[in-house]
């Protein structure tokens, strides 16, 4: 595989370039970076005029639900749609069947991602941080860490006890890898099925309310003070306060990082009035003040990371009354879409500081090495349309699952191709 | 538009005077009789008519109103939905002879319609029919015992009856349109 | 005349017309029920299925009349929620539904949206009858006729829900209701039952019944129930009535005559004492009566037309 790239603006905060350049990649490696570059007629030529190269993407909170959940999607149609949607690498969730607390499953998950869409997509497992995901005892976090684990979690759920995330926090710290937190006391978000304010007491739905959010990171800041050489990462932050307090925990000096998901900083708990169960997640689409702060603690830096929480589900588990659905939407696909209409055009962010969100600080937050764009370095790389206008056509989706409140919904900002491990995918 | 009368409002006076003396003296009198006028025009002429028949005989007949909109056969598929209004019948209908008063009588399925309901709120022991104008096209076996005025028309035209309480003036017209008109009862 | 929407899922968002409309269309079938013959023919040939998943014998009875005494063609289907798995049967039996050529549905179930998911999923008319803490429209309406029956006029009236609002669909479709048509509402209850962000609808907040029973003019109690408590809600029954139960001594804080209404079932004693509920000042059968005489106005309203 021959490829001249020309024309592209290569963002690389790794380098710090921010420039003009073109690349011949050959059998997946970095020739020569240049200007004006020519090659012969065995090469492929892309015009990237008007777009962007950069670092393969990574989405750092995405559930992949194979071993266990396969009708909602598989490691195939997930990492396809990972690709489709400009990520050369996912982080997938423990909470499959079995559970991935143990290096078999930690393996089986990373092998099986070698084997499809030609490898395209690196896969690296967030293991569970207890075993079986029940709260109650640590999972073999070395061993997992040995077999691949970048993350330790029982996302779905929350690390209910303080003890249990004390010791998650002492022992991971060994190894320099992240507790990754879904922040929920769940006596307070007990029945909840979207935020509880206005809007769900208007609807006579059960409300998930945000202190439910800001208890948990407020104690677990708490315990990170405690055991400061761990590392401490809040999944989908949802809420003004508890971006506050993790505000002022980096100030103090504290490991502590945290991600947003794109419908997150979108939508609001208004959209629930459609009683759309894909409007339905956890936690809970918020009130604008929160998705003001959301935008506002991007733009700071408060917020390292954007990540989908994608959660697919099949149409026949979502078309029921909204209180019984399950919680989650799809996400990968609209990710960059989003993320340039809500963020870049408004300013928020530069098309530089998105790509750090989207792939130089998920790496750094999970140690994994910076991806090089440099001649001889193999290509991991990202190309992106930052321009063009598009509609999201739901069916279209390479997910197994179309579980997405953004069909119809006009996006800005498209991936037209990544390549990663010698391989090349290009959309049309 | 052409535009002819029937009647003025001294017509309409006389022609009251007669149908009332006709009912009394097809019965012989008021023993047993109550009116009912059909809504909204039939009510007014029923209390009317009730009026002079106590001028005449001195002694006052009951009157009540019918709405018949609940009854009506064209209820389904109707872009706008006729207003409901309420029937007010407070004496019993049972053994009665009751005089039905309309305005106009045309296809007869109002007339129909205020059969139904009135079987369904008891059993007169007969029903006679007085409208104002009878303007023939019948599609049902509908026929009035006491008639104002018979007046031949054609599908193309259009009888207005006009009362001081609703229209705020009196008169019978006949209208000639260019579309045939729509068989429906006028609130 | 005609009330905008095919379906009645709520009084969240109707306008004051369409409110008005129904309250006089039920004045009309209020009299059709003091005849000989309760029948009437508006919906001759036109099937309804009555499907309560949540088990209410009075309010399904008095939508079984109102049905049947506009002459429609009347199945109900019933479960007992717990046998049956949540969702999955609300969309198949819709479907079923469907297939079986019904003209309107009456729904009553124990999630909230359930009547809006449906009206999505069948051609058919929806009439919610209760889904989970919502709306329950028909009874609202019933309430707001059965006030204006006795009071005149709903405009200016100062009406107060007493009781657990958390969880009550009657609490949110009368203050949507009463709201639109010009009453005045304030809600009354522990404050663990009155939901976050309440007065955002309208509503003035009363934590104590002595606070408010000056100022009313017409107390909508509601039931309370034992789950709650076990929920950690609120303490006991017994601490409940003390402080929130409407009897006969707290009312003689009342500084004008107070008209009492209970949706019902009520249990005696605890939310509202006996004698109050069979007092002069209490329309609570009223309500039953008129919730008939609503019923078939709604049913005629969204039966005759396409």
């Amino acid at each position: 595989m021959k490829l001249l790239l020309k024309g592209g603006r290569l963002i690389d905060p790794v380098s710090g370039k921010d420039e003009s350049l073109d690349m011949i990649i050959i059998e997946g490696r970095i020739e020569k970076i240049g200007t004006s570059l020519s090659a012969d007629k065995s090469f492929q030529e892309i015009n990237l005029t008007g777009k962007i190269v950069s670092p393969g993407l990574i989405d750092m909170h995405v559930h992949l639900r194979e071993p266990g959940f396969e009708h909602k999607e598989t490691i195939e149609t997930g990492c396809a749609a990972a690709a489709a949607g400009g990520f050369t690498a996912v982080c997938c969730m423990p909470n499959t069947n079995p559970v991935i607390d143990d290096e078999s499953v930690a393996r089986y998950v990373r092998e099986k991602a070698k084997s499809v869409c030609d490898g395209i997509v690196d896969v690296y497992p967030i293991a569970a941080a207890t075993k079986g995901r029940q709260g109650a005892q640590l999972s073999p976090m070395a061993e997992l860490v040995g077999a691949g684990a970048v993350g330790f979690s029982d996302d779905g759920s929350p690390i209910m006890s303080a003890e249990i995330m004390r010791r998650a926090l002492e022992y991971s710290s060994m190894y320099g890898v992240p507790v990754i937190q879904h922040a929920e006391d769940s006596t307070l978000s007990h029945g909840g099925s979207m935020n509880e304010g206005y809007v769900s007491t208007r609807l006579g739905i059960l409300g998930i309310p945000t202190i439910a959010e800001v208890l948990m990171v407020e104690r677990d800041l708490t315990l990170l003070r405690y055991i400061p050489k761990a590392r401490y990462h809040v999944a989908h932050v949802s809420a003004a306060r508890a971006v506050d307090c993790v505000r002022r925990a980096k100030e103090e000096g504290l490991h502590v990082t945290c991600e947003v998901t794109p419908h997150h900083f979108t939508l609001t708990d208004e959209v629930v009035e459609s009683y759309d169960t894909n409007t339905k997640m956890n936690p809970p689409l918020r009130t604008r003040d929160d998705v003001q702060a959301l935008k506002e603690a991007l733009r700071d830096g408060t917020i390292d990371v954007i990540a989908t929480d994608h959660a697919p589900h099949t149409i026949d588990e979502k078309e029921v009354e909204y209180t019984s659905a399950p919680f989650g939407i799809v996400g990968l696909e609209t990710a960059v879409g989003l993320s340039v209409a809500e963020l870049v055009e408004q300013n928020i962010l530069t098309l530089y500081q998105l790509i750090e969100k989207l792939s130089t600080n998920p790496r750094t937050i999970l140690s994994l090495a910076p991806i090089k764009i440099a001649e001889g370095e193999p290509a991991n790389l990202s190309l992106l349309d930052p321009h063009v206008e598009w509609t999201v056509d739901v069916q279209s989706f390479r997910s197994k699952s179309k579980n997405s409140p953004f069909h119809g919904r006009v996006l800005k900002g498209r991936a037209i191709g990544v390549m990663n491990n010698g391989n090349v995918r290009l959309s049309d | 538009m052409k535009k002819s009368k029937l009647f003025d409002s001294a017509g309409f006076r006389r022609t009251i005077n007669r149908l009332a003396h006709e009912v009394v003296e097809k019965n012989k009198g008021t023993e047993g009789l109550a009116i009912v006028g059909i809504r909204t025009r039939g009510d007014y002429l029923a209390r009317r008519i009730a009026q002079k028949i106590e001028e005449i005989e001195g002694k006052s007949v009951q009157v009540g109103c019918l709405d018949i909109t609940l009854y009506r056969d064209d209820l389904h598929g109707r872009l706008e939905q006729p207003q409901l209004k309420s029937t007010e019948i407070l004496f019993d209908i049972s053994g009665k002879i009751l005089v039905l008063v309309d305005d106009v009588l045309f296809t007869g399925r109002t007339v129909r319609a205020a059969l139904n309901a009135l079987m369904d709120i008891g059993r007169p022991a007969q029903i006679q029919l007085l409208v104002l104008v009878d303007r023939g096209h019948r599609e049902l076996p509908v026929k009035a015992d006491f008639v104002g005025k018979s007046v031949p028309t054609s599908m193309k035209q259009q009888v207005q009856v006009l009362m001081e309480e609703v229209d705020g003036e009196e008169g019978v017209y006949v209208i000639e349109g260019d579309e045939p008109e729509q068989k429906e009862k006028k609130p | 005349m005609k009330l905008q929407s095919r379906h009645l899922l709520g009084l969240d968002g109707m306008s004051k017309e369409d409110i008005q409309l129904i309250l006089d269309t039920a004045v009309s079938f209020k009299e059709v029920l003091d005849r000989p013959i309760k029948k009437v023919p508006p919906l001759q040939g036109k099937t309804i299925a009555n499907m309560f998943f949540e088990s209410s014998t009075r309010t399904r009875l008095s939508f079984e009349l109102a049905e049947r005494r506009l002459s429609a063609d009347v199945v109900s289907f019933t479960t007992a929620g717990s046998s049956v798995s949540k969702g999955e049967t609300l969309k198949d039996t819709a479907r079923n539904i469907e297939a079986m050529k019904v003209d309107m549905v009456v729904i009553r179930h124990s999630a909230a949206g359930a009547a809006h998911f449906l009206s999505r999923v069948v051609q058919a008319n929806v009439l919610n009858a209760g889904d989970g803490s919502h709306e329950h429209p028909t009874q609202a309406l019933l309430d707001m006729f059965t006030l204006r029956e006795k009071r005149g006029s709903l405009e200016g009236l100062h009406v107060c829900i007493v009781g657990d609002v958390t969880h009550s669909r009657v609490a949110r479709s009368n203050i949507f209701g009463l709201i639109t048509m010009g009453a005045k509402v304030s809600v009354c209850g522990p404050a663990t039952l009155i939901p976050r962000d309440v007065e955002k609808l309208g509503v003035s907040v009363y934590h104590r019944l002595e606070d408010v029973l000056p100022k009313v003019d017409v107390l909508n109690v509601l039931r309370i129930q034992l789950e709650r408590q076990e929920r950690g809600l609120f303490p006991s029954l017994r601490e409940y009535h003390r402080y929130f139960g409407v009897t006969k001594e707290k009312m003689a804080l009342a500084t004008k005559p107070v008209t009492i209404m209970h949706p019902g079932p009520i249990n005696r004693d605890v939310e509202i004492s006996a004698d109050l509920a069979d007092s002069e000042h209490s329309v609570i059968l009223q309500q039953v009566t008129n919730g008939v005489a609503i019923r078939m106005a709604a049913l005629y309203l969204l039966g005759t037309t396409n």
